[in-house]
């Protein structure tokens, strides 16, 4: 073997086990199956509905600090719409997206400062919260009587659960040739399911379509400048394409005099 | 005074004429020929001497684009976090630079491994071009500095707590290491004191020496001439004019390849800046989004990616090991007493290795691995003097290297896969194995480049 074709064999090595070994990064804190989310942070009329539900339900407790009302102009409204049905608390347009409930006294409340959501997106992730703010269930046992699978013992409680209504945990044993199946610790492996006590005012469907849309919100909040970012890479990549060609051609021009 | 220069250039033109003046008072003609025009490249470069260009192009961008970072960054411990997102939101183009920024970090390391590798292939580092190795381990270990002081900036939880553990690590150096942490940390936790010394460290102590070093890795090689990938020396060869056979200048020849390597780079570079900035968590971490809380140590502290293999190592380097590490000390150093000369080196050398030996069962294995992460690194400078074979390139060695530099290559990506992990102890003891791979590599090399097999090199490059 020719030390070419060993330093080739091993980048093509390396390329694979990278494949192999490159796993999501995010460290989850608990093994929880994720429902996937098809968000669209260019779809106007989603994020639209996502700020809306934002304001009316999350800026009860949540600030978006980091946030000023103006960047909601970037959704195709303009100041009198943001001013009217977007911004209950500060004066200006200016102004950031703080909440109304003051830090120490959420903290005696819920036994945690509820977090900023400015950025929670980036932590969290899309599929994270689209599943958490759909698995919420009654459960007498906590302060706030609302409980949640993918974040057990949450603080918060069920906001929206107007639209999405009451529902109980069910756990079903995973059953294996008519036995109970268990972890390694001897836990019986359950399958969860909810069971609706009370219809909210939205459908199952509309109400995944809402946390869908609030979700979509969120990621565009994370990081308004996404939207301009992945156009303008669009062109940037087109430009630097043509620049590998002429600079390619330039290089095989030099280089017809080499031997 | 010096003799009046005759004029180079033609005088009838102002471009001539403006040349001529400054070349009477500064020799930007003799600058120009020595280190491009007639500076004597090996025609035979390969894909791999792509990167380092590359990487004196990324530490421009890094300049540049810190410089605009700082006009907007706030180095302090209440406001930082915000300071960044408001360049992320507010700033115009704030999220470009910020993202050049962030990009060029782990570009950069990719860049720096992959031009270590291409001295691993080719023995770039072997004699007469120690030196320019040298300047580059240095720039090496700057660059971790440079990414440690600068990963804090940006005060999230990752920031916080990763330097709580790194600066943590001092503190276990005996006797002094508790005042060490706290002499550095200038606090007894990461503070707002830590937060803006690492900023002064960040943008101006560190790149002054970087920048040094990277004048003096490019002169100590301007004075050997570059190596190539048959490893043959082609000064050895000249024609009359005194100018090598297979030479050819590295302008315009290696200044246009190099754009056209530029260029690729760049592109690869846009696709993860302006589509995957965060790259599934690796260059950006998603728990760095949550701003730093002194009183929530998070549940999974991971550095970034680039620092993962000699974490791994400190992780990997437990109590239940000590063992198998003593056994190994011993062997090498018996076989490293047969090959001394005298018997005050033997002797002094035996009593060395029976100190370690006896502090492995006495002294922390915390403190162990703190040594032995900071032997992975340091390594890199022996390996002129632990690299035994009579040829450079991997293309006239034969098989021992060949499986010894593969090995080490996939122990150092295992180990690297590992440090973003939560480690278990099936986890930990691929990360040991790894870890005694990953040393054998070095510490054997003496041996196995005599026992291996070679080729001949060609007297001239061979393509």
């Amino acid at each position: 073997m020719s030390g070419r074709m060993f330093s080739r064999s091993l980048v093509v090595t390396l390329a694979g086990l990278l494949v192999v070994l490159a796993g999501p990064a995010r460290a989850q804190e608990e093994e929880v199956t994720l429902d996937p989310v098809n968000i669209d942070v260019t779809d106007l009329a989603s994020l639209q509905s996502g700020a809306r539900t934002f304001v009316n339900y999350c800026m009860g407790c949540h600030g978006a600090h980091l946030v000023r009302y103006n960047t909601l102009l970037q959704l195709g409204l303009t100041d009198i719409q943001v001013k009217d049905n977007l911004q209950f608390t500060g004066d200006k347009i200016g102004d950031y997206m703080r909440t109304a409930m003051p830090a120490k006294e959420a903290k005696e409340w819920f036994g945690v400062t509820p977090p900023d959501l400015s950025v929670i997106a980036r932590v969290r992730g899309a599929d994270w919260l689209y599943t958490y703010l759909r698995s919420f269930y009654r459960d007498p046992s906590t302060t706030t009587g609302w409980n949640n699978t993918v974040f057990p013992n949450v603080g918060m409680p069920h906001v929206l659960w107007q639209l999405q209504g009451v529902r109980v945990k069910k756990e079903t044993p995973v059953m294996r040739n008519g036995k109970e199946v268990k972890d390694e610790e001897g836990h019986v492996l359950n399958t969860v399911t909810f069971e609706t006590v009370q219809p909210g005012t939205q459908s199952a469907a509309q109400y995944d379509r809402t946390v869908r849309d609030l979700v979509n919100f969120l990621v565009w909040m994370g990081e308004p400048s996404q939207v301009e970012r992945q156009r303008i890479g669009v062109f940037v990549l087109v430009a630097v394409g043509i620049l590998i060609v002429l600079s390619y051609l330039l290089y095989k021009e030099y280089w017809k005099d080499v031997h | 005074m010096a003799e009046a220069k005759v004029p180079v250039y033609d005088e009838s033109s102002w471009f001539g004429r403006t040349l001529n003046w400054i070349d009477a008072r500064f020799p930007l003609t003799v600058l120009w020929n020595t280190q491009l025009a007639e500076y004597y490249a090996p025609k035979n470069f390969n894909f791999w001497y792509f990167f380092g260009s590359l990487a004196l192009l990324v530490l421009v961008i890094q300049i540049v684009t810190g410089i605009f970072l700082t006009m907007h960054y706030k180095p302090d411990a209440t406001l930082a976090f915000a300071s960044v997102e408001y360049i992320m939101r507010e700033v115009p183009w704030g999220w470009l630079i910020r993202y050049m920024h962030s990009t060029g970090a782990s570009a950069f390391f990719i860049l720096v491994y992959l031009h270590m590798f291409r001295a691993l292939l080719y023995g770039s580092y072997r004699k007469p071009r120690e030196l320019t190795w040298i300047f580059g381990c240095l720039i090496f270990l700057c660059l971790m500095a440079e990414a440690f002081f600068g990963y804090l900036l940006p005060w999230g939880q990752m920031s916080y707590w990763g330097a709580q553990v790194i600066v943590n690590l001092f503190g276990a150096i005996p006797f002094v290491g508790p005042d060490l942490a706290i002499w550095i940390r200038g606090d007894y936790v990461i503070s707002d004191a830590t937060l803006n010394r690492f900023f002064a460290m960040h943008v101006i102590a560190i790149p002054l020496v970087l920048l040094g070093l990277v004048a003096a890795h490019l002169i100590a090689l301007h004075e050997t001439g570059s190596n190539n990938p048959d490893g043959v020396e082609i000064k050895k060869h000249k024609d009359a004019r005194g100018i090598p056979l297979d030479g050819i200048p590295f302008h315009p020849y290696y200044t246009v390849k190099d754009i056209y390597g530029v260029m690729v780079f760049l592109l690869v570079f846009s696709i993860i800046m302006f589509f995957v900035p965060a790259v599934g968590g690796y260059f950006l971490e998603p728990n760095n989004f949550i701003p730093a809380d002194p009183l929530k140590t998070p549940p999974h502290i991971a550095p970034v990616w680039y620092f993962t293999p000699y974490y791994s190592i400190l992780r990997a380097t437990t109590e239940s090991i000590m063992w198998l590490v003593s056994v190994a000390v011993a062997i090498l150093t018996v076989m490293t007493m047969f090959r001394l000369r005298s018997n005050a080196l033997r002797g002094a050398l035996a009593v060395v290795a029976l100190a370690v030996i006896a502090g492995f069962f006495t002294m922390e294995a915390k403190f162990w691995g703190v040594v032995f992460m900071g032997t992975s690194v340091l390594i890199f400078f022996a390996l002129p003097w632990l690299d035994q074979a009579p040829v450079k390139s991997i293309r006239y060695r034969g098989p021992i290297y060949r499986v010894a530099l593969a090995l080490f290559v996939v122990a150092f990506f295992i180990l690297g896969y590992l440090g973003v992990q939560v480690p278990t102890p099936g986890r930990n003891l691929v990360a040991q194995v790894c870890m005694f791979v990953y040393f054998a590599f070095f510490f054997l090399m003496p041996w196995y480049t005599r026992w291996d097999s070679h080729r001949p090199e060609p007297e001239r490059i061979s393509k």
